[in-house]
């Protein structure tokens, strides 16, 4: 049997038609908005993460310069350096394959792959162009930041055992005018110069980089240096969850007993600006959840002025207070719930269309996809401030008195 | 046999002055009777005819109805017997206009549940051809004239078959043809069905034509 409360909800929206529609459509517009702009921020911040780790990993691992220290380290004699420096040490990690092998054995870590950063100029007759080298094992560097995406021409992979090869930014070789297969001098800071084939050009989203960097093998890159097979500075690791990259930087410095900084540490201001995006969309968003529910509070308010003869006298055959405010909620969260349905349907719509939608450069398409968490929040989220915006005036008609009502 | 007995009942009003508007009532109602209450405006028999409605609880004295005493119930128990016990009829019929005059007439059963939709709406039906008005029953509530809008108030105050019907002016808005109509229904229902009346009225022949007349002076009962 129907129950006689619903049955009277029911039919007050369908007599007030046009508001039940005006407030349907609030609810619609704020959770669709809501839950659009949600699943919008997850897609950015998924690009921008991307475009973080195609250049940097979770985290590196590294040598610090150390500041020198007394050989003798005495608490009975305190011998002080005055001016103290960097150790001119080397820079290497020391047994760097033993400690790859100690970090792949952590259960977290999902990469590992050794670099080798250094500084060199790229000749062309007299003009001399600066620039940074990257040396690289090219299949486990590939996987990590995958490389292979930005090459335009040719293959990173040919890097691979071929130590006159390197791979070049689009920016160098449009200045050096160079294509697949011509070669290029390079001078390395400890001024070791070499003839390189290039077998690779790559464009990333930062002309700055496509301007100076480069790839070459790993032994290459030792080559350049001057130095032995084990001579390593990086070790790049990827873990299975990046934002806890800081704390598993340390345990991994606890490890190794070498530096660690993770790709939250390194790119720090631009972090701050992430934190704000999400900051602004999300207070935005939720203000919007609020603004529905404000107009299904108006227009519940309204129908309770206007049945206000109708409270009194159905208080007066028997509804309790709690019928009342069930006849009421009722209208309410029906109206949410045909809100919030069309804001989801609303929702599949826009994202579907929007990610058909090209925007070029590195984003390629509109980066937004269907986020279940983000539709889940929206609809819980939005249901706890329906419910409010229901419950309130269905208190004040609960609350309404017959008899002043009767003797008016 | 007392359908109704009232003890000592007393009420004040303080806003915006205070002011005794009861003054120690006590009486009985017998069963089948139709019973007017009288008096000049302002005399209290409205709030008199509210506190017997047990919609008013802000008084001092006991009421018992069916023998049952009232004075001191929760809201969602007063609730309840009005339900079960007590039909209402008032002066400006006040029927949900959104609703059909059937639907009106079956909302008090629906809400107490104790038959199917099926057995409420024969009832209802049932009702509404005593009241002489079966014709309009699917009609909206607001097509109805006055007096036949009252006639459906009355059959819903009818439907869960109450002890007493308390009324409050039903005829104070009606023509005499219309007066006399519910008259004879009013009648009909003490007589025929043993049901108790208690009506505040203005009408001096509704008055003297009733069974016992009640008149309220300045909150005291004029026996």
């Amino acid at each position: 049997m129907k129950n006689i409360n619903t049955d009277i909800a029911i039919t007050y929206l369908i007599v007030s038609k046009k508001f039940t529609l005006v407030a349907v459509l609030g609810v619609l517009l704020g959770m669709s908005l809501y839950i659009f702009m949600n699943s919008m921020l997850v897609g950015f911040d998924r690009v921008s993460n991307d475009s973080i780790f195609k250049n940097s990993p979770h985290i590196r691992i590294f040598k610090d310069g150390a500041i020198s220290q007394p050989l003798q380290q005495s608490d009975q004699i305190k011998d002080i350096i005055i001016n103290p420096k960097i150790v001119p040490a080397t820079n290497n990690i020391e047994n760097p394959y033993e400690i790859i092998q100690l970090i792949k054995n952590e259960t977290f870590v999902t990469n590992v792959s050794p670099q080798i950063t250094t500084t060199l100029f790229y000749n062309i007759g007299l003009l001399q162009v600066t620039g940074t080298v990257t040396g690289i094992i090219p299949n486990q560097a590939n996987e990590m930041f995958d490389i292979q995406t930005n090459v335009v021409e040719g293959q990173i992979e040919d890097l691979t055992d071929n130590v006159n090869a390197i791979a070049i930014g689009k920016g160098i070789a449009q200045n050096f005018s160079l294509g697949i297969g011509d070669n290029i001098n390079i001078t390395s800071s400890k001024g070791v110069n070499k003839s390189m084939k290039v077998v690779a050009i790559f464009k990333t989203n930062n002309s700055k980089l496509d301007d100076t960097k480069s790839y070459v093998n790993l032994n290459t890159a030792q080559q350049l240096l001057m130095e032995s097979n084990t001579y390593i500075t990086d070790i790049n690791v990827n873990i299975k969850d990046p934002e806890i990259a800081t704390e598993k930087g340390k345990i991994l410095s606890n490890i190794t007993g070498y530096q660690s900084e993770s790709w939250l540490e390194a790119n720090e201001s631009l972090m701050a600006a992430f934190t704000m995006r999400r900051l602004v969309i999300k207070i935005i968003s939720f203000i919007l959840l609020i603004v529905a529910g404000f107009g299904i509070y108006n227009i519940l308010n309204m129908t309770v002025s206007q049945k206000i003869n109708d409270i009194a006298i159905l208080k007066a055959i028997g509804f309790k207070g709690k019928d009342v405010v069930m006849i009421f909620l009722t209208q309410a969260l029906s109206i949410g719930a045909m809100g919030i349905i069309g804001g989801i349907v609303l929702d599949i719509a826009l994202i579907a269309l929007l990610q058909k939608v090209y925007i070029g450069g590195d984003i390629g398409y509109f980066p937004v996809g269907f986020e279940a968490g983000k539709f889940i929040q929206g609809i819980v989220i939005g249901g706890i401030i329906i419910f409010f915006a229901g419950y309130i005036p269905a208190k004040k008609a609960a609350n309404v008195d017959p008899i002043s009502i009767f003797r008016k | 046999m007392n359908i109704l007995e009232v003890q000592h009942i007393s009420k004040y009003y303080y806003n915006p002055v205070p002011f005794q508007v009861l003054e120690d009532i006590t009486f009985t109602v017998n069963k089948g009777q139709l019973l007017s209450l009288i008096g000049k405006s302002g005399s209290g028999k409205s709030t008199l005819l509210y506190i017997l409605s047990t919609m008013d609880t802000d008084y001092t004295g006991k009421l018992w109805i069916d023998d049952e005493l009232i004075t001191g119930q929760s809201n969602d128990e007063l609730a309840k017997l009005r339900n079960e016990k007590i039909g209402f009829v008032f002066q400006f019929h006040y029927l949900l206009q959104e609703f059909s005059c059937i639907k009106n007439v079956m909302i008090p059963a629906l809400k107490l549940g104790k038959y199917s939709v099926e057995e409420i709406e024969y009832k209802a039906l049932a009702k509404l051809e005593m009241l002489g008005i079966k014709d309009q029953a699917l009609k909206p509530a607001n097509r109805l004239s006055g007096g036949q809008q009252q006639r459906v108030a009355i059959a819903r105050a009818l439907i869960n078959d109450p002890h007493i019907i308390m009324c409050d002016e039903p005829t104070g808005n009606l023509d005499t043809k219309n007066t006399a109509l519910v008259f004879d229904i009013f009648r009909q229902l003490t007589s025929e069905l043993g049901q108790t009346i208690i009506t505040v009225t203005h009408d001096e022949s509704f008055a003297k034509n009733s069974d016992r007349i009640i008149e309220v002076v300045d909150g005291q009962l004029l026996l």
